[in-house]
């Protein structure tokens, strides 16, 4: 008979308590408690340059925490990257790159393994004829078959993106971290996007946490968010935490959320982000 | 002794005419380290393009020239001086703080110093050697002339320990050269494969050096792999093309300069500038039936 297990996702797939990220002398963020749950989809949330993507890299362990803990999958930072798909912030690749995105895709897949690929390895490795398996399904999934063999740079803003989240999502990961997915995006493409993540998030079960300036063409798709901003973040359901008390609090600035007549969120009286010099003063 | 060594007579039967070019030892060891600099150059060179790091690597070949000329100036192989000028001057351009990622400009900027430097060092050697280095231009501009089995073999070994290093680093390289964060993230150590990929470079232009000259190197580092990835984007595709292009273009302008009066740079430039044009036309042409 099988002893019972507590099963690691009652504790969250990815747990942050009371952390806090120092860059130099300047605080970006602190006192962030967020518990995601497996097959959850999160946001994370808040103005330019608030230390949104810093969140992201602290998760992979790329950059230590001042304070508090994080655990991903019950492990310390940077330990279960293999089981992490990241989607990094970017614009696009240079038009000159000449590699099809197909070879982007695998690169996820067996891109941290050493050696070369041996030509004609597919007739007697399995593993090989696996691989290729996977990255022509995980192409499928994104719906990128038509173009996955033309040369990455050449490709739309939003094509890339489908594939970039291939990538990601090529060595089967149990979380994904997409940072700013839907930045630079046309608004049909953003909400493609959108409804793509959240597909994968409930069909194949995995875990999403999406770094996003703008709530909006997410919001319907949401389990969690976690708005955080300069000082100090809130976390919990997409109506709990939008909400004009929150934020005020949250930016000790008044600031007010509508609602409009299709059910979307807008905030008003937002501020822009601290700059870095004045921020240096106070210190 | 008859004359054709000498004063070779092209006799457009093929076959006689590779056969009298083979006749030489001296040709012989020009094919055998022309191949061996091909290869090395074509695939070391494909990665180069690919990382935009031809600045990077055609410092470290101008590099070669004060290493040569000094170890002239002191009694030694001018290939020892070749390969140990580059493989430092990688190190230390390796090592800038920020390093690749988002210090390509720091990397540009020091890279323009050191090569600056370098070219310095070598013409003061020159100066130093009592005003006529001879086979300066031939430092400068290449010569398949006089290179020895000894020097044949120093190749080959340096090629096979340079090409097993990079047929292991061979995938995350190319993970970490089109991808440096999302690398990182998946536990590939870029920053130490990008210093080793530095030294490499170093390595292949030192050894197209010996051949091209420490100024036309590009000949055979950047225009093969520019001109396969122009026309295929499969990187399969594109590496095979890049070996091919590179040992044709070599083998073409060693049998055409040992007929002809000119230096072989001259023809490995312009044939290797000829594929490329052809390439260009060739995709255009394709682009506009599409």
């Amino acid at each position: 008979m099988m002893p019972p297990v507590t099963d690691p996702a009652d504790h969250g797939l990815l747990e942050l308590r009371g952390a806090a990220v120092r860059i130099g002398d300047r605080t970006l963020w602190s006192g962030v408690d967020l518990t995601v749950h497996k097959g959850e989809f999160v946001a994370v949330l808040g103005p330019n340059g608030v230390g949104k993507s810093t969140l992201i890299k602290a998760v992979l362990g790329l950059l230590p925490l001042a304070e508090g803990t994080i655990s991903v999958m019950g492990e310390p930072p940077g330990s279960a990257n293999d089981q992490i798909g990241y989607l990094p912030q970017r614009r696009s690749f240079d038009a000159q790159l000449r590699v099809r995105g197909v070879d982007v895709v695998r690169l996820g897949l067996d891109g941290n393994r050493w050696g070369v690929p041996v030509p004609g390895a597919s007739r007697w490795s399995a593993r090989t004829r696996a691989d290729t398996a996977r990255v022509r399904e995980v192409i499928e999934l994104v719906d990128a078959t038509e173009y996955a063999h033309r040369p990455v740079g050449r490709l739309s803003g939003g094509e890339q993106q489908r594939l970039l989240i291939a990538q990601a999502l090529a060595s089967r990961p149990r979380l994904l971290l997409l940072d700013e997915p839907l930045d630079s995006l046309d608004l049909p493409n953003q909400s493609a996007i959108a409804a793509l993540v959240s597909r994968i998030c409930r069909e194949d079960g995995v875990t999403v946490v999406m770094v996003a300036h703008d709530v909006n063409p997410i919001l319907g798709y949401l389990d969690r968010v976690v708005y955080i901003a300069s000082g100090g973040a809130a976390a919990g359901t997409p109506h709990e935490v939008i909400t004009s008390e929150t934020l005020s609090r949250l930016y000790a600035t008044p600031i007010e959320v509508l609602s409009t007549s299709d059910g979307q969120l807008v905030v008003v009286g937002q501020p822009e982000p601290p700059a870095h010099h004045s921020d240096r003063h106070t210190h | 002794m008859t004359s054709s060594g000498l004063d070779p007579q092209l006799t457009w039967n093929l076959v006689q005419d590779v056969r009298q070019v083979l006749e030489f030892p001296f040709m012989v060891n020009a094919f055998r380290a022309g191949t061996i600099v091909a290869v090395l150059s074509g695939l070391v060179g494909w990665f180069m393009v690919l990382r935009k790091q031809t600045f990077a690597g055609h410092a470290l070949a101008v590099v070669g020239f004060p290493g040569a000329a000094g170890a002239v100036l002191v009694g030694i192989s001018a290939t020892y001086g070749l390969f140990a000028f580059a493989v430092t001057a990688a190190l230390l351009i390796a090592l800038v703080p920020g390093g690749r990622g988002q210090g390509f400009s720091e990397e540009a900027a020091v890279t323009g110093t050191v090569q600056a430097f370098a070219l310095g060092c070598g013409f003061l050697f020159v100066s130093l050697y009592g005003g006529f280095l001879s086979g300066v231009n031939a430092l400068l501009f290449g010569s398949f002339l006089g290179i020895t089995s000894q020097q044949v073999l120093v190749l080959l070994l340096v090629a096979v320990v340079a090409l097993a290093v990079l047929t292991m680093i061979g995938r995350p390289l190319l993970f970490a050269s089109i991808d440096p964060a999302v690398a990182a993230a998946r536990g590939v150590p870029v920053r130490l494969l990008s210093v080793t990929f530095l030294v490499l470079l170093g390595v292949a232009a030192a050894e197209v050096s010996q051949i091209t000259g420490t100024l036309l190197v590009f000949a055979l580092l950047v225009v093969p792999a520019a001109t396969a990835q122009a026309l295929s984007a499969s990187p399969r595709v594109s590496l095979v093309l890049t070996v091919a292009l590179g040992l044709t273009v070599t083998w073409v302008a060693l049998f055409v300069a040992y007929y002809s009066p000119y230096p072989i740079g001259f023809f490995l430039t312009s044939l290797a500038f000829l594929t490329y044009l052809l390439a260009l036309g060739w995709v255009a042409l394709a682009r506009g039936r599409a």
